[in-house]
């Protein structure tokens, strides 16, 4: 069984569609990437999974490890391990990024029925999770996302996907905005996330993020709809050819 | 059942004016109203002084005067909604010795003692807050006397006001009504002419104060009356920082409480007072509840003195309050930080008056506001920067939070500048609790009721973390038991 089915997923926000029938399949351990020009989406697609209510969902349906994701409270799709690594992260003035992290595990811990983690355990954790996204530990006693420069903000978001340890996570546009070095930085600690029990939806504009996170699947999202799926050199070829073919075939399906 | 602790609170405080637990009147209460003879037996029931009588008979006068007039005497310009009280059907003298109710800690109700325990507040002061006798050898008063021996030994006054008058009548008289006189409103004018007690403390000349005062003699202002009277003297550079009010739910049948609070700093001292108010705010349909009429002002007598305001306001029904601080001496400062959370049908109407007068004055304010279910909350301060002010500077920053939509939050903020030098600066912003930021919260699996204390914790944690650090930590717990179920 798939750990994530996706049938026909319309949705929209204030009377606009803006997702059109998404069809999506993903198994376990599994790299799929989403390609698609600004405003076709994807982001949209991001938040409908992880449960965002100003999103209606108005037909199709989402299976997450056979349940019904979609009758889920966010928090709850997060406790059963749906991550996602946001576009633009928060910022939480005053809440420190200490206090913030360790509410999120120790909920995840009890929902799984497991004791908190000690306050030593806990500490020794962060400190690995920061080293795998070179996120300086002193980020750790600052408000959270306040303050972060905005490649600090991304490697937090993996930063956290490290300590939560998700089985379904969802990356909006994590490389956007980074230089080169960042972008390797996120990618390497997204190589070493990898496992056979946690699938990646890696929500990307640009091809160049997919030379570092090699993926099983591409697939190409215009118009609210996925118009091409294939193998990682169909990226190539978008890359080559821009997105303007593709909204074409979109606008003649 | 109640589904959550405040409205267990809500309901405790109810249910305690439905049965009228103190319905038995004490042989030492005076009747109903007010009039010459009511100030006068006051008066001589506290065996006070002639100059005390006749200063309580002018202020008495006085707001015989402003009364005779209500539509322009009573402070009407707050944005707050409510019967005013009828001042002649209002008790004004009642002995503060009330006997316990209970035996012992087991006969208290157990839902009661569990909030207790979560604000941590420890065994000895939950015997007292909830009414049980207890053992005077073992418990505070020796603690009391300790610390009282030790505070007398660097020549540190610390007592009830009616003690300070029999004791020290030289100096109540010098500074009482010197910061806040009877003239200055009409809730002033009645608390001088019927205060019950109060606290006064004395700083003398250098002495830094060794102790958070009234840490630990809080239970003692429990009991004390809906008109209380505190003044605070710090000589040249003494420093005190003074705690008033306590995290445990505080129920008083007195719906009228109109307290005085005035604090004089000489060159160089410092006086940090914090509040927490916590008082009975009414039940969910807006009844009952205490009105807080209060009129707190210090004054930076000196050079280079310092006055800082710091309170958490989350009780009451309707909240009144401004404490201000006069920057007389040159280079002296006035700080205000507050955070006022409300809910349920609760308003409170508080900010600050900066008033500078020296030359190169500085102050800040911070105000945090929280407004949930269908209450209100209103900011209002005044910077006024005098003529002889060079150089004055204020920062003013108002922050609201609104946890739904049906409660409002306003700022009000008055500017008077008569000097060109000064710099001010304010900054306000209104917010609902952030989508954003509780879905952040929500999709790393942190549910609404802890996502909505942890954000609104975030929001007043500059405010909370100039709280003495004890006081702090409660002050969090108390936020916290507030929020839950405050939204919508
Ligand atoms: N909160 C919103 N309100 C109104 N329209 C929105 C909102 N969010 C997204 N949209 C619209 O939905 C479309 C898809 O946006 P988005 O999902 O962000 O695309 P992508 O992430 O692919 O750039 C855009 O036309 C955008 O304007
Ligand atoms: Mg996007």
């Amino acid at each position: 069984m798939a750990l994530l089915q996706i049938n026909n997923l319309h949705a929209r926000i204030e009377e606009q569609n803006i997702l059109k029938g998404v069809d999506l399949t993903v198994g376990a351990g599994e790299v799929h990437a989403i390609m698609g020009p600004n405003g076709s989406g994807k982001s949209t697609f991001a938040a409908v999974l992880a449960g965002r209510e100003e999103f209606e969902v108005t037909e199709g349906g989402v299976l997450y490890e056979g349940g019904d994701l979609l009758d889920m409270e966010p928090d709850e799709r997060a406790l059963e391990g749906v991550f996602l690594a946001f576009q633009y992260p928060v910022e939480l003035p005053g809440v420190s990024m200490n206090n913030f992290l360790r509410q999120a595990l120790n909920q995840q811990r009890e929902h799984r029925g497991e004791e908190p983690l000690s306050a030593g355990a806990f500490l020794k954790r962060m400190r690995e999770c920061a080293a795998l996204v070179s996120l300086d530990p002193q980020l750790m006693s600052r408000s959270v996302n306040d303050g972060f420069s905005g490649g600090e903000k991304k490697r937090n978001e993996i930063f956290q996907l490290a300590m939560l340890e998700p089985r379904l996570a969802i990356l909006d546009e994590t490389d956007s905005g980074l230089d080169i070095d960042a972008l390797r930085i996120v990618a390497d600690g997204v190589n070493a996330l990898r496992r056979s029990d946690r699938s990646f939806v890696v929500i990307t504009h640009y091809q160049r993020l997919l030379n570092y996170i090699v993926p099983d699947v591409v697939h190409v999202m215009a118009d609210g709809r996925i118009v091409r799926s294939g193998d990682k050199s169909l990226a190539l070829e978008l890359e080559e050819k821009g997105y303007d073919w593709l909204r074409e075939e979109a606008v003649a399906a | 059942m109640p589904t959550t602790e405040t409205e267990f609170l809500h309901e405790v405080a109810a249910s305690e004016y439905k049965y009228g637990w103190e319905t038995n009147v004490e042989a030492d209460t005076i009747p109903k109203g007010l009039d010459e003879e009511v100030v006068r037996l006051i008066s001589a029931k506290k065996e006070e002084p002639q100059w005390l009588l006749e200063w309580r008979l002018r202020a008495w006068r006085h707001w015989e005067k402003l009364a005779a007039n209500p539509s322009e005497a009573y402070p009407r310009w707050p944005h707050l909604t409510y019967t005013e009280p009828d001042f002649r059907n209002i008790t004004y003298y009642s002995s503060p010795s009330k006997k316990p109710r209970y035996e012992s800690l087991d006969e208290v109700d157990p839902e009661l003692l569990e909030t207790f325990e979560r604000l941590g507040i420890p065994l000895a002061e939950q015997e007292k807050l909830a009414g049980v006798a207890v053992d005077v050898v073992l418990d505070s008063v020796s603690v009391h006397t300790t610390f009282k021996e030790e505070l007398a030994e660097l020549g540190i006054i610390f007592c009830s006001f009616g003690d300070a008058v029999q004791e020290h009548p030289e100096l109540v008289q010098k500074y009482m009504g010197s910061v806040v006189p009877y003239t200055d409103n009409f809730y002033a004018a009645l608390n001088a002419a019927v205060f019950s007690d109060g606290s006064f403390c004395y700083i003398p000349k250098g002495v830094r104060c060794p102790m958070e005062l009234s840490t630990y003699f809080r239970i003692n202002q429990a009991g004390t009356g809906q008109f209380e009277r505190t003044l605070i003297i710090a000589e040249e550079g003494s420093y005190v920082s003074y705690l008033e009010g306590c995290t445990a739910p505080m129920r008083d049948e007195n719906q009228l409480h109109a307290a005085v609070v005035e604090i004089v700093a000489e060159a160089n001292a410092e006086v940090k007072y914090s509040t927490i108010q916590n008082w009975y705010p009414g039940d969910n349909e807006g009844r009952g509840g205490v009105y807080n009429f209060v009129t707190k002002r210090g004054i930076c007598k000196g050079d280079r003195a310092k006055i800082s305001w710091t309170q958490l306001e989350t009780g009451s029904a309707i909240t009144w309050k401004y404490p201000s601080v006069i920057l007389k001496g040159d280079g002296s400062v006035g700080e205000f930080y507050s955070v006022a959370f409300t809910k349920g049908q609760q308003q409170a109407d508080t900010g600050t008056k900066m008033v500078h007068v020296g030359k190169n004055t500085k102050s800040t304010i911070i105000s945090k506001g929280i407004s949930g279910g269908r209450s209100n909350n209103s900011y209002r301060g005044l910077v006024k920067i005098n003529k002889g002010a060079e150089r004055a500077r204020n920062f003013s920053q108002c922050d609201s939070m609104l946890l739904g939509d049906r409660c409002g939050a306003h700022t009000f903020p008055y500017i008077e500048i008569k000097n060109p030098s000064a710099q001010v600066e304010h900054e306000a912003t209104t917010s609902k609790i952030g989508e954003d930021q509780l879905f952040y919260c929500f999709q790393r699996g942190i549910g609404e009721e802890a996502a909505i204390k942890l954000i609104v914790n975030g929001f007043c944690k500059e405010i909370l973390a100039k709280l003495p650090m004890e006081f702090a930590v409660e002050a969090q717990k108390l936020l916290d038991i507030e929020l839950e179920g405050s939204v919508g």
